[in-house]
């Protein structure tokens, strides 16, 4: 899968128009000097060289190095890949915490008016494009209300530099207790994972009511009535955990909707992470970082395949053999 | 005479959809009295399982009790709060279904939805305590106590239904409304697990509503017959009077259509015609599309119950 996708990626962008050497030089540059830096970083050879020559840098853990900036690929993403993760985590809980409670109510009270409101919030709130509802976050919670900061992990005068260790800073913050600069960090992580969270809760919502709604019909459930079960665990216990299981492989593979609406979020928020960097790095033509951070966004969607699975078995025991 | 434990008084039940109401039950009384194992046959769709639900008042809407009376012990169910139902289901009556594959929560150990019944009624009852009555109950059912500890799916449907009626019965009710329990078992187990409905009965004190659509197994497990058609009873009588000399022309077209084991008639017989429509039954008595024996007055009067040495039809023929 990630070879299929690494070629497609290295194919792609080397169709794409516009390329290192003139993103770096400019238009006007003699062909001299062009020829000159396409010699040094490869781009005259063919095409299907420096794909092999590509390849085997990948299959020795090798990303290579920027075409712009000399600098290793590996390190450019180990410097933002912990922002992306606390954004992704946060955005998830988001998801989670909002779409499957409000999917299982709805389910729960199936035609009533809270179910049409909250089946319209699902449809109309999955429909908001995320920087759209990143601007308007940041309009109304970070400048008519002023309750959160719209940009940025952390305040200007919180020196990320001071505390930073593994990069993801609420670790980072817990670590030298830090408390003044947790809740910097957390009140920075608050609109973003909002935007991120709430913009793939609709799919979760629609996602829970339907399993639910399955769910509630089995005979199972009727039995667990019959036994004078009350309500509230019948419906959460025995309905909302067996819902819960192909919700579960759903969201698998909603990480790579997750990773594509962290790119956006990123650039809305100024979030320093791999979304920004790899928005940054195509208008640049990086061809090696572009390629580095596809590889790893690939890497963290099968990571999270595995977790799924791992989870899966964990709650329902006819998997576990 | 013994008290009765139930009693079903012009029972209607309704389901309101948008061609029209389904009449599932209409105009049921019956009683059980205590102790006795109450069969009650039909073919698929005459409001038997209906008639089950609406005994613990659970009943999928839109379905809903229309007019009658249930009572148990002497209790309307109709008129009883949220909190008593819960109360009543499981403690009071007890309820199995016909698939016992599906009727075990996959997720939680056969324990854990004993423990779970168990400490709904039984509020702050000790683990201990509860985890040894799941054990007796399990000896009782014939099953290793090594097996609370499993998933319903590391068990055979003939283990699981033992199971589902152990749960039933953890709590001592004394009424038990048992849906097709066998419908999905085979042969084997099917006679293997009447033969325990009947032990547990004498053990628990049990009085039984069992429903079905086999006769075989009515035969051997009842100790009277209600015999339904199109939402009503047609037939109620003891198993010897209903077998040995059924009035209502439909429990006789039933009876008929039973395969003979000694293969004296090698044609299949069948009853002429479909079930009826309940959302518009026919006018008068619902069989009388398919009834040999039709009458004018059929067509247009529903027939009144008649009796005879407790052997009730509601069948003109009878006058």
């Amino acid at each position: 899968m990630l070879f299929i996708l690494l070629t497609i990626v290295f194919v792609v962008i080397r169709i794409m128009p516009g390329d290192p050497v003139s993103a770096m030089l400019g238009g006007h540059a003699p062909d001299k000097v062009i020829e000159a830096k396409k010699a040094e970083l490869g781009l005259n050879k063919p095409l299907i060289v420096q794909y092999g020559n590509y390849l085997w840098q990948v299959a020795h853990l090798d990303l290579g190095t920027s075409m712009i900036f000399k600098q290793k690929v590996t390190s450019a993403i180990s410097d933002k890949l912990p922002a992306t993760i606390e954004l992704t985590i946060f955005g998830m809980l988001v998801t989670l915490l909002v779409g499957v409670p409000l999917g299982a109510y709805a389910a729960d009270n199936r035609r009533s008016g809270q179910d049409y409101l909250i089946r319209l919030f699902g449809i109309v709130i999955y429909c908001i494009p995320v920087y759209w509802l990143g601007l308007m976050f940041q309009m109304i919670f970070g400048v008519w209300l002023d309750w959160f900061p719209v940009a940025g992990r952390t305040s200007p005068r919180v020196f990320a530099s001071t505390f930073e260790q593994t990069g993801l800073y609420i670790i980072d913050t817990l670590l030298i207790n830090d408390w003044k600069a947790l809740w910097d960090v957390l009140m920075h992580l608050v609109l973003p994972s909002l935007t991120l969270g709430l913009v793939l809760s609709g799919i979760f919502i629609r996602l829970t009511r339907a399993n639910m709604l399955d769910v509630l019909r089995s005979d199972y459930i009727l039995a667990a009535e019959a036994r004078g079960i009350r309500h509230f665990p019948v419906v959460y216990k025995h309905g909302l955990l067996n819902a819960f299981v192909p919700i579960l492989t759903m969201m698998g593979l909603q990480v790579s909707l997750l990773m594509a609406g962290a790119v956006l979020t990123e650039s809305t928020f100024s979030w320093p992470g791999m979304g920004r960097l790899l928005l940054e790095r195509i208008y640049l033509r990086d061809y090696p970082t572009i390629q580095g951070v596809i590889v790893i966004f690939a890497l963290i969607v099968a990571f999270m395949s595995l977790i799924v699975d791992i989870i899966y078995a964990l709650i329902d025991p006819r998997v576990r053999y | 005479m013994k008290e009765n434990v139930l009693e079903i008084k012009n029972l209607h039940v309704q389901f309101p959809i948008h061609i029209g109401t389904v009449r599932a039950v209409e105009d049921v009384s019956l009683n059980l009295r205590k102790g006795e194992v109450m069969g009650l046959v039909g073919e698929s769709g005459c409001g038997k399982s209906t008639l089950g639900f609406s005994i613990l008042r659970l009943l999928r809407p839109p379905g809903k009790i229309t007019a009658g009376e249930i009572n148990y012990h002497g209790r309307n169910i109709g008129n009883m709060s949220q909190k008593e139902l819960l109360d009543l289901r499981g403690r009071n009556i007890s309820m199995i279904f016909q698939d016992p594959l599906t009727s075990l929560d996959p997720l939680y150990t056969i324990g854990d939805q004993f423990l779970e019944t168990l400490r709904t009624h039984e509020k702050g009852i000790k683990k201990k305590i509860a985890l040894e009555r799941a054990v007796d109950m399990l000896k009782n059912l014939g099953i290793s106590p090594n097996r609370l500890y499993e998933y319903p799916h590391q068990m055979s449907g003939g283990m699981r239904q033992r199971i589902m009626i152990g749960i039933g019965l953890i709590l001592n009710p004394d009424l038990l409304i048992a849906d097709e329990p066998t419908t999905a078992l085979d042969v084997i187990v099917e006679a293997q697990f009447l033969d325990l409905l009947n032990e547990l009965r004498e053990k628990f004190d049990l009085t039984i509503m069992f429903i079905t659509h086999n006769l075989g197994v009515v035969a051997q497990a009842s100790d009277r017959i209600t015999v339904m058609y199109g939402g009503r009873m047609v037939e109620t009588g003891t198993a010897e009077d209903v077998f040995a000399d059924p009035k209502h022309p439909y429990t006789q077209g039933l009876l008929a259509s039973v395969p003979n084991i000694k293969l004296e008639q090698t044609e299949l017989q069948t009853m002429p015609g479909a079930p009826p429509d309940l959302v518009n039954p026919p006018p008068g008595c619902v069989f009388h599309p398919r009834c040999p024996h039709v009458m004018d007055i059929c067509k247009q009067e529903v027939p009144k119950s008649f009796r005879a040495n407790g052997h009730m039809r509601a069948c003109w023929l009878y006058k």
